[in-house]
């Protein structure tokens, strides 16, 4: 491997084309680029790639994108492997892609400024800089073909991955090892959009074949020489900690190598998975709930509630608030409420680790690296450069694998360190550790208030939050301005619409229940908050649900408007009824990309079915229409399954009352509707599609069943039983 | 000690008979493509062949399968399954793909089982076991559709 090389260079002007870029990316945003001489693909697979690179070409003239953004169904690797393909004039056929590893130095996010994948950030901060990786070895390979054949670098063609000139041909392979010699152009070329032949065309994700034949390696996958399998036992309650345990009975169970004492709990070593299972039944643990949350979801209602009421603090104020009340002839008020829930991520949570001689390497679906690395190194006692994070597929996240307290690299840090030995260790979730486990969707109270006068005009809107917030308490509490975590209420604030007045408030609310984002964080509740409640006004209004909405939207609002307007179409919209079923609409902005959805609903079993639904989405330049749409069919889904069963609820005591799909169900086939994506055209710059298909589904739910029923749907997730 | 067929396979593993399939084939085979997903037989990742049946292997004991055929993800063979996984990459089914080696298992055994093209009916009643937290449930019918196209059913 010594004819490895690794070439660096920090062109902050060449890759940061806007402001908002350059302080996003903050300093030593570093662009490495990496050439696999031949000679590589001999020995692969081993692992022994560069680690600071974000493209690797073989001598088989694959291509193969270092994916510095978690793949976790959200289709990154397919994307950024179409930003560079694009630009390096490849084949699609030849492009691969794969996890970068932990390296903030190489693989931050510029949205962030640390590695890390969340806010359906990962196309919008690549869209340049990968586009910039694209270009810059084509440029470099043309370099090398130039100097090969002895011809003008002007006259020389790359098209489908190959490198032409009259009649000499040659691929991306043969030419990588003299590619690697030449210098970094300062400034290569950008395509202009009209010369794209990858970008905004539909094309399946790069890592499809290897998820319908069993081969797609997962962290639960993985197995390493004399690896024990590890289950922690943990607490019954959130914030109860350990007194004592006994583990004769656990010791006793064939299989059981060890038992530890870490952060999270008691901690089984075992050979395989049944004896940990086995092993982690027979312990007896003795726990101290003093300091735990022990109010049922009921009194932390009546708590977050009674906060609400209270108004909260301002984050947002316009017009004079009693003013438009004094003016208003009818005043609608309500409250509505969000349980806790859980990501639920088809594989549940796990990681493993390998430690020998002093050197640290972990395998799983690591979501936030700049975090997890020098907390997993800091419990194993090493420092972080002798720490290796292997990011790999992850089977679901939806939030939870993106933790600001790092509390899985935490875990398998002090369960490789508590081992006392070097060896192989893979720590996993049940479902019922998963469900029990907490980082939450923040339960949240939302009170509404909006006066409406004699000409239907809305001349005051209020509303006033209580919850959790999901910042304080982790690194990102110094992104907190003024105390405020705008996660807590992004959506409910900054809305296009024209009212009178208007005012929010935030009341940040304390318990021991760790809570964290869930796929659309605060707009899983605002959009419904706002969306249902103002469906609701502007039936009192005399207004309909769509055509109220449109004018109700300030002149500058043209992507909101374009979206209600295109779904408006492609479902036909005569008004909320029609021949015994109900359609209900609602938008949202999210993650910079706009969303409007309509969904057909009627009644059965006293319960709304959703039978179809129509999604408008703007999210700028369509790089993969496909993904896309997939986004939008899934969010769809997952906010549907949302708004029907979501709902992780604690009992007298504290204690979790949910512990698998039996008791916190998952939308299935038959539940599912039928679903219709539009994308709106465009020019500008791309944004998130991970997260905006989820927040209008449930308030367009809702107001389809308003519609059908009468019925208000003030707290999720929607009764098992309505009196139809 | 407990005998069996895994695809195609002898298989003689001799360890505690009560271990559930799964663990046996991910954590003693080292047959990962069947996944762990609920461990209670409520979602359906787990799902095997059992004597050409689907079966989820997270509540079938090993010593139940003592003699028998276990056929996984990365064992299936014939036409359906090609099928199956050509109408799979087609559409572009999967998403975080935890859940799709089932799903594939049980759209296979739908298709092995039909006479004629599976209904939205017949396709609900025979994937309703199999659920896919990223919701991908369009496109696995879609996929059902176009396997059965390609079946000639």
């Amino acid at each position: 491997m010594s004819s490895m090389f690794v070439k660096a260079l920090q062109p902050a002007p060449l890759l940061l084309p806007s402001r908002r870029m350059v302080l996003a990316g903050a300093a030593g945003l570093t662009l490495a680029f990496f050439i696999a001489p031949r000679g590589l693909r001999a020995q692969a697979p081993a692992p022994v790639i560069a680690p600071n690179a974000f493209l690797r070409i073989g001598e088989d003239d694959t291509v193969t994108v270092l994916s510095k953004h978690l793949e976790m169904g959200q289709g990154p690797y397919t994307g950024l492997a179409t930003l560079v393909a694009e630009e390096l004039d490849a084949s699609w056929d030849q492009m691969r892609a794969e996890g970068a590893p932990a390296d903030d130095s190489l693989y931050a996010n510029l949205a962030f400024g640390a590695q890390g994948t969340g806010g359906s950030t990962a196309m919008a901060n690549s869209w340049t800089q990968m586009r910039m990786v694209g270009a810059t070895a084509r440029a470099m390979l043309v370099a090398a073909a130039a100097a090969e054949w002895g011809v003008p670098e002007g006259e020389i063609a790359v098209a489908e991955g190959v490198i032409s000139h009259g009649d000499r041909r040659s691929g991306f392979g043969a030419l990588a090892d003299r590619a690697a010699t030449m210098p970094m152009p300062e400034a290569p070329r950008l395509k202009d959009p009209s010369a794209f032949r990858l970008i905004g065309t539909d094309r399946p994700k790069l890592d499809t074949v290897a998820k319908t034949d069993g081969t797609a390696q997962f962290t639960m996958d993985i197995h390493r020489e004399g690896m024990l399998t590890v289950l922690v036992a943990r607490p019954p309650a959130f914030g109860a900690t350990l007194v004592s345990f006994d583990d004769a009975a656990a010791l006793a169970v064939p299989g059981v190598e060890m038992v530890r004492r870490i952060g999270a709990g008691v901690a089984v070593y075992a050979r395989g998975t049944y004896a940990a299972l086995k092993g982690r039944r027979a312990l007896d643990v003795t726990w101290d709930t003093a300091e735990a949350e022990r109010r049922s979801t009921a009194e932390i209602f009546a708590d977050f509630s009674a906060a609400a009421q209270s108004g909260g603090q301002t984050v947002e104020e316009e017009g004079d608030i009693d003013a438009g009340f004094a003016a208003a002839t009818q005043i609608i008020e309500d409250e509505i409420r969000f349980p806790y829930l859980a990501h639920a991520p088809m594989e549940p949570l796990d990681a493993v680790i390998e430690v020998k001689d002093g050197k640290a390497e972990l395998w799983y679906g690591c979501q936030f690296p700049t975090f997890d690395r020098p907390t997993a190194a800091k419990a194993l006692g090493l420092p972080p450069e002798d720490v290796r994070i292997n990011v790999i597929l992850a089977g679901g996240s939806f939030g939870r694998r993106a933790q600001g307290s790092a509390h899985i690299a935490q875990e398998i840090g002090e369960i490789a360190k508590a081992a006392g030995r070097d060896g192989a260790f893979k720590m996993l979730m049940t479902r019922e550790d998963d469900i029990h486990g907490g980082y939450y969707r923040p339960l949240t109270v939302h009170r509404l208030r909006a006066g409406i006068d004699d000409a239907g005009n809305i001349t005051a809107w209020t509303n006033s939050i209580a919850n959790q917030s999901i910042m304080t308490g982790t690194p990102m509490e110094a992104m907190m301005q003024g105390g405020v975590d705008p996660t807590s209420f992004e959506g409910s604030n900054a809305l296009p619409y024209t009212f009178g007045s208007r005012r929010i408030g935030w009341a940040q609310m304390q318990s021991p229940v760790p809570v964290l984002w869930w796929r659309s964080v605060g707009h899983t509740h605002t959009a419904f908050a706002v969306e249902s409640f103002l469906d609701r006004v502007l039936e009192a209004a005399g207004k309909d649900p769509l055509q109220g909405r449109l004018d109700l939207l300030k002149p500058e609002a043209t992507r909101e408007r374009a979206v209600l307007e295109t779904v408006g179409r492609m479902a036909d919209w005569q008004g909320p009824l029609r021949d015994g079923r109900a359609y209900g609409v609602a938008w949202a902005k999210s993650f910079g990309s706009y969303v409007a959805q309509i969904v057909e609903v009627e009644e059965r079993d006293g319960r709304p079915r959703a039978t179809r639904v129509w999604c408008a989405v703007d999210c700028g330049i369509a790089i993969n229409p496909n993904i896309i749409r997939a986004q939008m069919e899934g969010g769809i889904g997952y906010a549907l399954s949302t708004a029907l069963y979501s709902k992780v609820s604690l009992g007298t005591g504290g204690a979790v009352e949910q512990s698998n799909f039996h008791d916190y169900p998952m939308l299935r086939i038959h539940e599912m509707p039928a679903v219709e994506v539009e994308i709106i055209r465009s020019s500008v710059d791309p944004t998130g599609v991970g997260e905006p298909g989820v927040p209008p589904l449930g308030p367009a739910l809702a107001n389809a069943w308003r519609a059908l029923t009468g019925q208000v749907t003030s707290e999720l997730p929607f009764p098992m039983q309505s009196n139809v | 000690m407990t005998q069996f067929i895994v695809n195609g396979q002898d298989v003689t593993l001799d360890i505690d008979p009560d271990i559930p399939l799964l663990w046996a084939l991910r954590d003693d085979l080292h047959l990962t493509g069947t996944k762990f997903g609920c461990g209670v037989a409520q979602c359906g990742a787990c799902t095997v062949m059992l004597n050409g049946m689907p079966r989820r292997s997270c509540v079938t004991p090993l010593s139940m399968v003592e003699g028998s055929e276990v056929t996984t993800i990365e064992g299936m063979t014939g036409p359906e399954i090609e099928a199956v996984k050509a109408a799979w990459v087609a559409i572009d089914v999967p998403q975080c793909g935890w859940c799709q080696s089932g799903q594939i298992m049980s759209a296979t055994a739908l298709l092995q089982q039909s006479a004629s093209a599976p209904t939205d009916a017949e396709i609900d009643a025979a994937m309703a076991g199999n659920v896919c937290r990223c919701a991908t449930y369009v496109r696995v019918r879609a996929a059902i559709h176009d396997a059965a196209r390609t079946l000639e059913l």
